[in-house]
């Protein structure tokens, strides 16, 4: 196991930031920490690097607790922090040799690592240049280009896409994905579910403190009563109490009409449309449209706590 | 220094000259105005003695007075101009004139008197702007000297003294058996000489025979407080010695500042992530601190000997311990100031105030020994007032290098102390 963490809990005077959180991550997994802003992720992330004692609780790292500030086990871990930790002063090749110097690189060692995470994040081209220079979405992949440079076994990525335009999320998504393709194992902070659906082979859903969920993106749809979701069109809204009979519907879920639309949730698309298709036309309505739309986390998070994942 | 240390510090150097702002505050704007507070405060000083402007009121309006006046018109010392009392007392009290001296009315016979132990001492009047001491003093030493001298001459030579001594004698007379007959024996011959003066031809006046009577047993002599032979009183070595200083410190504000900035940056999140200890990140600002401002006293002095001519008259060895000893100093000062500051903002503000303070208070604008006595004592716990007296005993003073350990053992001090109330007072996990 490459991180365990056991029972974290840590209080700011009356507000009790993490209550109960546990989860571990395996070498090579990527596991994705979703959850609403203040639901204590960056709580959580912060005890996992050591920048804030838990009141209770462990984290181990390759098994063993990190017992000081010096521990060279905190090097198993390339931190992306929330914020854009750069020197905005100082140029993109001076960052990374600074923060590569931190975790003891040197010489050549450190010149390779520079090249290699610059060439990495599509930056190689602006080495020089002042990182005050650079776009949102650069100084993003700089921001993540910095952890990378010691190879770390884990990459904690803390919400790295604040604030970033679509197309530097998708190249941010791209340098990710390769990383895990090459055995870094992630954790991902973010309150994005479909960050967390593109990116995670699991997910750990944390609300108000807690852990309310733990489990594979498929292991999630099914037991929090995620559904495929069906929007038909009707040519005219018609009364009658067709809608109990189709709530009757062996898979249906959820059905509810709002003006001419009909909204379903059925449990199997393949299996259950044609029995609602069927219901339909035999109440004498008429399908002018029909659209299907995935299941996503957004629903098993409202399924779990009753609110939406971006509420604020 | 490990490769982490040097990385750390390099770092700082360079996002420190990276703030063109930062390095104009910190080098050109020092050097522009030592040069100006260098040039209004004497520049290099030179054999001509500043005369100090005094106000001088005769309410007495006799021979006396009016000699101890011409006297004091003419001394080389004083640029005298009679006045009236309340024109005088509020000139004085606007800050137009330093000191005013008033003789009061009976001043020629008390004070003729009380030459030959006899009756009240007449009182003579200083009004003096508070904020000049020192010219305070010098005047009424100078006045001291021009009243003995006129007394004296008068007491033996002229028709007042004469009169002085035959009422003095008749006191003695009256006082019978308890009368001092040595007093009376010394009055009598007084007065046998003084008839044979008056009955004798005068010579023509000469200076020789101006001076006569009792002479005062000492002369005032000004002298510059400098132990080279040759020295003189520098107040360009004065003045960027007290504006590095100044600027040194406020570029550790400026190193706290960018601490705290750092911190709200998020950059401290991902410095403490890192395998290093606590005291390897402050050690890396107090030492990067340290050496700016070292390089800015460095900078300073340079400018000061080739365009002023300032020189180290005293131990070269021991201003290097001073400016280097003080910039540590003031850096550990920029670590407390992070420490106890939430905001870089509020920081600054309240950093700012505590420099001026420090500065004012150390010497740096003005030299301590201007300050009254109450002040210098409490200037003894300001780390400023250490460092300009070294810097002050190496360069103009001319003292060795042995007048450089108690400053910089005292600032090393004063570094002990603010580091380590710092280091026990950062907040490290405040985001």
């Amino acid at each position: 196991m490459l991180l365990e963490v056991k029972n974290l809990k840590k209080q700011y005077g009356a507000v009790a930031a993490v209550k109960n959180v546990s989860f571990q991550v395996e070498r090579g997994e990527s596991v994705g920490l979703l959850g609403p802003n203040g639901a204590g992720k960056t709580t959580t992330v912060s005890m996992i690097v050591g920048l804030v004692t838990a009141d209770e609780g462990q984290v181990l790292l390759d098994g063993q607790p990190i017992t000081s500030d010096t521990d060279m086990r905190k090097a198993l871990i390339g931190f992306v922090p929330q914020d854009l930790a750069l020197y905005d002063e100082m140029s993109a090749q001076a960052n990374l040799e600074l923060f590569g110097a931190l975790y003891g690189l040197q010489g050549t060692a450190l010149k390779d690592a520079v090249q290699r995470v610059l060439t990495l994040v599509q930056l190689a081209d602006r080495r020089g240049h002042k990182v005050g220079t650079f776009s949102g979405g650069m100084k993003r992949r700089l921001n993540i280009a910095a952890a990378l440079l010691h190879n770390p076994k884990l990459l904690l990525l803390d919400e790295p896409t604040v604030g970033v335009d679509p197309q530097s999320r998708n190249a941010i998504f791209d340098n990710l994905e390769q990383l895990r393709a090459s055995g870094v194992a992630l954790l991902y902070t973010t309150h994005y579910m479909e960050e967390a659906e593109r990116l995670c082979d699991r997910i750990v859903i944390v609300d108000q403190g807690t852990v309310v969920a733990n489990d594979s993106l498929r292991g999630l749809y099914q037991r929090h009563g995620a559904s495929n979701r069906l929007a038909i069109e009707l040519a005219a809204a018609a009364p009658g109490d067709w809608l109990t009979a189709l709530r009757a519907v062996n898979g249906v879920m959820r059905a509810e009409l709002r003006g001419q639309t009909l909204n379903v949730e059925v449990r199997a698309l393949a299996d259950d449309v044609p029995e609602v298709l069927t219901c339909v036309k035999q109440h004498g309505l008429t399908v002018t449209h029909l659209a299907s739309e995935r299941p996503d986390l957004e629903h098993v998070f409202l399924s779990l706590t009753g609110r939406s994942l971006r509420d604020p | 220094m490990s490769p982490v240390l040097l990385s750390l510090v390099r770092k700082d150097l360079r996002l420190f000259f990276s703030d063109r702002r930062s390095v104009i505050l910190s080098f050109v704007v020092p050097i522009a105005l030592a040069s100006f507070m260098g040039a209004i405060t004497g520049g290099k000083g030179s054999d001509k003695v500043n005369r100090v402007s005094v106000l001088t009121v005769d309410q007495d309006q006799t021979e006396l007075s009016a000699k101890v006046m011409k006297n004091l018109a003419g001394d080389p010392g004083l640029e005298a101009a009679v006045s009236e009392l309340a024109p005088a007392r509020s000139l004085v009290r606007n800050g137009k004139v330093p000191v005013a001296i008033v003789i009061p009315k009976g001043f020629a016979e008390s004070s003729a008197r009380a030459f030959f132990g006899s009756g009240e001492r007449p009182v003579v009047t200083l009004f003096t702007d508070p904020s000049h001491a020192t010219e305070a003093s010098m005047v009424r030493g100078i006045l001291t000297q021009h009243v003995m001298q006129a007394v004296s001459t008068a007491a033996f030579n002229g028709h007042q003294g004469a009169e002085t001594i035959d009422s003095l004698l008749a006191d003695v007379e009256d006082a019978g058996a308890v009368g001092d007959p040595a007093l009376r024996d010394m009055l009598s011959g007084i007065s046998r000489w003084q008839h044979q003066q008056a009955t004798q031809p005068k010579p023509a006046p000469n200076e020789e025979t101006e001076k006569g009577g009792l002479q005062i047993p000492f002369e005032t002599r000004v002298e510059a407080l400098a132990a080279e032979q040759g020295e003189s009183y520098d107040g360009y070595a004065h003045s960027f010695g007290g504006m590095g200083i100044q600027f040194v410190l406020f570029a550790s504000i400026d190193c706290a500042v960018a601490l705290l900035t750092e911190r709200q940056r998020g950059l401290w999140r991902r410095l403490r992530a890192a395998p290093l200890s606590r005291s390897m990140l402050l050690l890396s600002r107090a030492i990067s601190g340290a050496i700016i401002g070292a390089l800015i006293l460095l900078a300073l002095f340079g400018f000061g000997a080739v365009v002023f001519h300032i020189q180290v008259s005293g131990s070269l060895l021991g201003l290097l311990m001073v400016c280097t000893a003080f910039a540590l100093m003031a850096s550990t000062f920029g670590l407390l100031v992070a420490s106890l500051g939430k905001t870089p903002q509020a920081a600054r503000g309240l950093s700012v105030f505590a420099v001026l303070v420090m500065v004012m208070l150390g010497g740096a604008w003005f030299p301590a020994f201007l300050f009254p006595t109450s002040v210098q004592k409490l200037t003894l716990f300001a780390p400023t007032r250490w460092a300009m007296d070294g810097i002050d005993a190496m360069t103009w003073r001319g003292l060795g290098l042995e007048a450089a350990v108690l400053p910089t053992l005292a600032l090393l001090g004063f570094s002990v102390l603010l580091g380590t109330l710092a280091v026990s007072r950062f907040r490290w996990e405040a985001d």
